[in-house]
């Protein structure tokens, strides 16, 4: 049996497929002004990316912020529930689960069956989240997928104190004006982001091994500073952007 | 059919209350012209020495609950703003404040007080809210002290606390020129003391399973046990909400249909989306069947000797929950979740409310090690939109409802 698995982000739509313990394919399009046609669109350019009719899929699950929009889904579910399922079934080892999407960031507890203890996210408050990241990069006017690479660069990283993303921004285009090292900019942002993050872990005292998920995930410059911060190897699977989608497609194999 | 049925739901006495309040309202309004003089006082002041003087109790934080629940908080609060004060000040100081003002809200503006009274058993910000009040409309302020109990009622603040009743009534002796009257007093204290006896036992019915009402309905039912405290009003109309709910578990009719989860709340209310949130509760079949809150009103009632009213007023009134320490706070509502069998605990973080908020993360780790329940925190405040997401309080909410089916499958 095929189950399929919708995660429309504020940012990004993504969607999996799943056989029993097989990933079958995964894909991920800008979510754009309609929750809805994104979904219809992510979901069908993956089955045909695969190859599978839309009758094999059995059940559908949605989630992230515009899940409700998904009326096709035959459930739908929050993104803790979906990450920490996801990452249970990437990792059964498993135990904390570390999600930074565009305009939520949260830690998870997971028991050792997967199921969700305890959640912690952040508040009405960009700094943190991706779109944090993004106004960073634009300032910086540099691509969001190069920041890891190229914070990992950095000699000394700055030090950004305002906690606003609006604040930081200007703090950051001081930096530029005071001709700092674009390296050592971008590694004091993601010392920044992590640190707002990290109190999420610590809020609800998660257990190790953790797992990032997430489109951030994909940025080792923010996944090094937050494991340093955390004390620990975050554990970063290739799905990590995916993880949600992934989990909503074992919960829809369970419905 | 569904219409039938949502109409058996309905509490009957609802109707009796607005009337009440409306009554209360209009007297209140028209103090001056009947010779009768008012004053404001904080939620958790001692109200009963006034009613014995027959003196109007008007409580401007139930009025900034009025403005809360008919969504003219924003409005409010922005003008104080632009008055200068703070967006960080309590949502209820901004806008009453700026309703003394500019004459706004949902009953144009409170009466004019003759007096005000002032007790800090629930927070520190009253103190200058009350300074400004007085200053604004030039009338005597008094100011009862409880200091904060963190472990216990020691007898320093038992003679501090008592002499300064004796203090409030030479002050009310003072305005009103008139003398204080014991008896009366022994009398109101003495329905002061029913009222909430009454009040405790309509917030205990929500332990039956399914609850005859929720945390919703006491957050409206409570505004009698505030204003009209120590009146036979109050006393006989609980006693009819009281017959109403012993007759609704009789004949098995519950707030939320399907009711399979039960819940406790903890903070004042987000009173702009008291419809929102119980709808999604209900969505989910969950009850909030009990809360924190309102129990605050019958809370001390183990420190109130019937029959001396004046003496034990003043435990009653410094042991409140806002007023005792975090551990004190924990084991409450560790009871709590015993006694109405609860599957969660939700917490309101709430902006204006500070010492309400400020042990609750501490509260949320006691209660999860020594309750083993799930507890969701959502950050909101009680008068002002502006602090409140929809989607994100949407999704904590669903992700909690998720987390407390998983715990009962």
């Amino acid at each position: 049996m095929i189950y399929a698995g919708i995660d429309i982000g504020s940012i990004t739509a993504k969607a999996a497929l799943i056989e029993g313990t097989h990933v079958l394919g995964t894909h991920v399009i800008l979510t754009g002004y309609n929750p809805l046609n994104a979904g219809i669109k992510v979901f069908e350019t993956l089955l045909e990316k695969v190859k599978i009719p839309k009758a094999d899929v059995a059940a559908i699950v949605s989630t992230g912020y515009g899940r409700a929009s998904i009326d096709f889904a035959d459930k739908s579910l929050t993104e803790i529930i979906c990450h920490g399922t996801g990452a249970h079934f990437m990792n059964p080892e498993i135990r904390g689960v570390i999600d930074v999407g565009g305009q939520d960031s949260k830690a998870i507890a997971l028991d050792k069956n997967g199921q969700v203890e305890n959640f912690a996210m952040n508040d009405k408050c960009a700094a943190g989240t991706g779109r944090f990241l993004e106004v960073m990069a634009n300032a910086l006017e540099i691509a969001l997928d190069q920041l890891g690479d190229f914070s990992l660069k950095a000699d000394k990283p700055s030090k950004i104190s305002s906690i606003c993303t609006v604040f930081a921004e200007s703090e950051v285009i001081s930096m530029i004006a005071g001709q700092e090292k674009r390296e050592n900019i971008i590694a004091g942002i993601h010392e920044s982001a992590a640190a707002r993050v990290a109190i999420l872990a610590t809020r609800i005292s998660i257990e190790k091994p953790v797992m990032m998920t997430g489109g951030v995930a994909k940025n080792k410059g923010l996944v090094t500073a937050l494991g340093n911060r955390l004390g620990l190897n975050l554990v970063v699977e290739n799905l990590a952007q995916e993880n949600g989608a992934v989990g909503a497609a074992v919960l829809a194999s369970k419905l | 059919m569904s219409d039938t049925l949502s109409d058996k739901r309905k509490i009957k006495c609802a109707k009796k209350m607005r009337d009440i309040m409306t009554t209360y309202y209009l007297d209140a309004m028209t103090a001056e012209q009947n010779s009768k003089q008012v004053a404001w006082i904080t939620s958790g002041g001692p109200v009963e020495p006034l009613v014995a003087m027959d003196i109007i109790p008007i409580y401007p934080e139930n009025h900034g609950a009025m403005i809360g629940a008919s969504k003219m908080g924003e409005d409010l609060c922005i003008k104080a703003e632009d008055m200068g004060y703070s967006s960080d000040l309590c949502s209820y100081a901004r806008s009453d404040i700026s309703c003394s003002i500019v004459k706004g809200g949902p009953i144009g503006g409170l009466p004019k007080p003759d007096m005000l009274i002032c007790c800090n058993n629930i927070c520190g910000t009253v103190l200058k809210w009350y300074e400004i009040q007085a200053r604004l409309y030039n009338v005597p302020l008094f100011i009862l002290d409880t200091p904060v109990c963190h472990t216990g009622y020691s007898p320093e603040i038992a003679r501090y606390v008592r002499a300064q009743i004796d203090e409030y009534i030479t002050f009310l002796e003072k305005v009103t020129k008139k003398k204080f009257d014991h008896d009366k007093m022994n009398r109101v204290g003495r329905l002061a003391f029913e009222g909430q006896q009454l009040w405790r036992k309509i917030l205990n019915t929500t332990a039956h399973k399914p609850s005859p009402m929720s945390a919703f309905d006491a957050f409206f039912f409570l505004a009698l046990i505030v204003t009209l405290r120590g009146t036979q009003v109050a006393v006989d109309f609980y006693k009819d909400l009281l017959k109403e709910m012993e007759q609704r578990i009789e004949d098995g009719i519950s707030m939320v249909p399907n009711e399979t989860y039960r819940l406790l709340w903890d903070n004042l209310p987000v009173w702009y989306r008291l419809k929102w949130l119980s709808t999604k509760f209900s969505d989910h079949n969950a009850c909030l069947v009990a809360d924190t809150y309102t129990s605050a009103w019958c809370s001390a009632l183990n420190y109130i000797d019937e029959d001396n009213f004046i003496d034990s007023m003043a435990e009653a009134y410094t042991r409140i929950y806002l007023n005792i320490g975090v551990d004190q706070m924990a084991d409450q509502v560790l009871d709590m979740i015993k006694f109405y069998d609860v599957n969660g605990f939700v917490m309101h973080s709430n902006r204006s409310c500070k010492p309400y908020s400020f042990g609750q993360m501490n509260i949320m780790k006691i209660i999860r090690e020594k309750a083993g329940i799930p507890v969701l925190m959502i950050e909101a405040d009680m008068v002002d939109p502006r602090n409140f997401s929809k989607s994100q309080v949407e999704t904590r909410i669903d992700a909690f409802m998720e987390i407390v089916k998983q715990r009962k499958a």
